[in-house]
């Protein structure tokens, strides 16, 4: 760890600690300081010592990291790894991508979950809680099929990256993975810093990146920014989710239900008098 | 006192016992699978969803969710067509049937959404959006479940009064009649709400469903489909219990059935005619109407064309040539087309782009069968022995008739 990027982990873990948090938790577009990874595929390896840290970290089955089949397809998380690398081949250039949960700023699944089981820390990551009826209606809503789901389990839980945040977070560390990475793939800050570290790479080596920051605007801004070489959809991502957050295709539908709940009974309440007054007067 | 009342002595025991003959076909066939299919229940409770059903984490729901709860739902929609239509607008030509969709509406919402309970991972947490355990109040899932629940209730009110008659009480069944009107008008608005709700729901599904199908609209197109598959349901069951409980159909209900058929039909078609309008500007506004080439959109085209174009023209010509044959064709079609359309939004215009696709295990059908077998039983039960189809107690028409009058001077 760096004498900077410690630094930056102190600042975001005493401002959790010590309560400095932003109040307003259902912001209207990303919040500047929520905690944030950047994750720059130019510097990936596909170590997956990341995978490594983050079974550990979350007692999941470790992965065999000497197996290098794992690259031959593409894999999805899993209730059992909240964390996958993926290899893709740009021309000659092999590309490694680490994908997670996202940490929306303003998440589908959070505006899906009818219980609050899915919510917003204050510092930004989502995370599950037991309370969750297991409805599922999250994976249905989740743009990246993040939450996976324990089928055969009695008990079944929403399982998904937690971005470390009750056991790491909380006490100023950084995300395991983020700490595990030898390349400085991952880096950990806030928001507005990793934008601005992000911009400064693209800016200082012309040619190495394409000019876009995935997750700055991308389905109204997420927590984990992401760097490449080549266009996104080659490397995976969605490049046709759009920037609107989730939660506002919803909201003109239940605005409109509102509305019905009110207005309707009066109406019909009329219309039941006046098809009796008819009947009576015929 | 006369002499019907003290024929109709209540007693408990008497009315839970079956009635003969216990081996019909209809107990052959469905006994051995809803013993199956509870079999199959306790081990899904055991050792989790993943044990009898094909979900995957690309296909979160499945035959349960597609089936028991978006079809019977939209199967249940009669319940709050007919109210309004009777009730609202006073089209007394329904009176026979109103009490036997509240029926079918009560039951099919027990049933059907409480089918829910079998698909939720953690069913001990189900009231949770009840209790405030917590209110995820800008979910359209915590929207849809109070209304199912509220709505549920409200039929059980609408209800009571055929319950009241068939135990004697008659001091129940004045109490709940006046509020018979308010239960009628609130559950209306209730089920616009979640008849669009479920629809509503695949909103944020707006990455994974195939574009022919999603669209702003889609809890308007929900709800007018659950218009007319509600009322296809009332034709296709009303003439399956006119003949399974030919003995119980009242007179009012034996003569009047023709023409009420007849009469849904002409409602069907305009309310088909109203949504295959608004699916026609859906592809327009969406600008989709270009994939209708490729292969989701011919099972797209056979959707609109084959189940909705050509029932409603079935509808339009059974009415006017009063074919009841070709009414209940129209139904039938009617129907499968809303098996279609809501399976799109849950598995097959669902992850569309999923090279390994979602089917149903045989478990999950049976367990499915088991839930629609029950529900026929409890129907059954209800039918032989409350008057829904059958005469009503003559304390209970006389004052119905009576009430009738005092409307007459005090309207409403
Ligand atoms: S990626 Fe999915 S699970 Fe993660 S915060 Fe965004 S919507 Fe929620
Ligand atoms: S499965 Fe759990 S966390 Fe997901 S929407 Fe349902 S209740 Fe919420």
């Amino acid at each position: 760890m760096n004498r900077r990027t410690f630094l930056k982990t102190m600042g975001i873990g005493s401002g959790i600690l010590l309560g400095a948090r932003p109040r307003i938790i259902h912001a209207s577009g990303p919040l500047p300081d929520s905690a944030t990874v950047l994750v720059d595929t130019t510097r990936c390896i596909g170590c997956r010592l990341c995978e490594e840290a983050c079974a550990q970290a979350n007692s999941l089955p470790e992965p065999d990291l000497s197996d290098l089949t794992v690259f031959d397809r593409k894999r999805s998380t899993s209730e059992t790894a909240f964390t996958v690398v993926n290899r893709y081949m740009a021309g000659d250039a092999e590309i490694h991508v680490k994908t997670q949960c996202m940490h929306c700023s303003d998440a589908a699944c959070v505006s899906s979950c009818l219980v609050n089981a899915l919510k917003k820390e204050k510092e930004g990551p989502i995370s599950w809680h037991t309370n969750c009826m297991g409805c599922r209606y999250c994976m249905v809503a989740c743009p990246f099929e993040m939450p996976k789901f324990e089928y055969h389990s009695a008990a079944p839980r929403i399982r998904k990256c937690t971005f470390c945040y009750a056991t790491r977070l909380v006490n100023g560390q950084k995300p395991a993975c983020v700490e595990a990475c030898p390349m400085e793939a991952l880096s950990f800050g806030t928001r507005s810093e990793m934008l601005q570290e992000a911009k400064g790479r693209i800016a200082n080596a012309p040619g190495t990146y394409v000019n876009h920051i995935y997750g700055e605007h991308e389905v109204g801004g997420t927590s984990w920014l992401y760097l490449s070489a080549v266009p996104f959809d080659q490397i995976g991502f969605r490049t046709d989710l759009g920037t609107t957050p989730y939660p506002v295709l919803t909201k003109g539908y239940l605005k409109t239900v509102h509305g019905i709940d009110l207005i309707v009974p009066p109406v019909l309440f009329g219309l039941a008098y006046l098809s009796r007054r008819k009947r009576d007067n015929d | 006192m006369d002499t019907q009342t003290t024929t109709e002595t209540f007693s408990l025991a008497q009315e839970l016992k079956p009635k003969r003959p216990y081996l019909t076909p209809f107990n052959v066939i469905t006994a051995p699978v809803i013993l199956l299919g509870v079999v199959l229940i306790v081990m899904r409770f055991a050792l989790g969803l993943g044990s009898v059903t094909n979900l995957s984490q690309d296909f979160p729901w499945g035959l349960w969710i597609g089936f028991d709860v978006l079809v019977g739902i939209a199967f249940a929609g009669g319940s709050y067509v007919i109210s309004f239509m009777y009730y609202i607008l006073g089209k007394k030509v329904y009176h026979p049937i109103v009490r036997v969709t509240v029926l079918n509406g009560f039951l099919s919402y027990s049933f059907y959404a409480g089918a829910l309970v079998l698909d939720l991972g953690r069913p001990w947490n189900a009231f949770n959006f009840l209790i405030g355990n917590e209110f995820g109040v800008a979910s359209v899932m915590f929207m849809v479940a109070w209304h199912f629940f509220l709505y549920t209730l409200l039929l059980l009110v609408e209800f009571v009064p055929a319950i009241a008659e068939w135990i004697g009480a008659r001091r129940l069944w004045r109490a709940v009649n006046w509020v018979n009107l308010v239960a009628v008008v609130l559950g209306i608005t209730i089920a616009l709400g979640h008849q669009s709700g479920v629809g509503g729901l695949f909103l944020l599904a707006k990455a994974k469903i195939h574009p022919l199908w999603y669209s702003p609209l889609i809890p308007l197109l929900f709800l007018v489909s659950s218009m007319f598959a509600g009322l296809c349901m009332v034709i296709f069951e009303g003439s399956i219990t006119s003949r399974a409980f030919r003995a119980r159909l009242s007179d009012e209900m034996g003569s009047t059935h023709d023409t009420i058929v007849i009469s849904l039909a002409k409602v069907c078609t305009g309310i088909m005619a109203v949504y295959l309008v608004l699916k026609i500007f859906d592809l327009l506004r969406g600008n989709t109407w270009s994939l209708l080439s490729t292969p989701f959109g011919a099972w797209y085209l056979l959707e609109v064309i084959g189940f909705v174009v050509i029932p409603g023209a079935l509808f339009f010509s059974g009415a006017r040539k009063q074919s009841l044959s070709v009414i209940k064709t129209a139904a039938v079609m009617a129907m499968i087309g809303i098996f279609i359309n809501r399976f799109n939004f849950v598995f097959i215009a669902y992850n569309w782009t999923e090279p390994v696709r979602y089917y149903p295990s045989w478990m999950e059908i049976v367990v499915t069968l088991t839930v629609i077998f029950t529900e026929l039983w409890v129907y059954r039960w209800a039918i032989n022995r409350m008057p829904v189809i059958s005469e009503r107690p003559r304390w209970a028409r006389a004052h119905e008739h009576d009430r009738d009058n005092d409307n007459r001077s005090q309207a409403v």
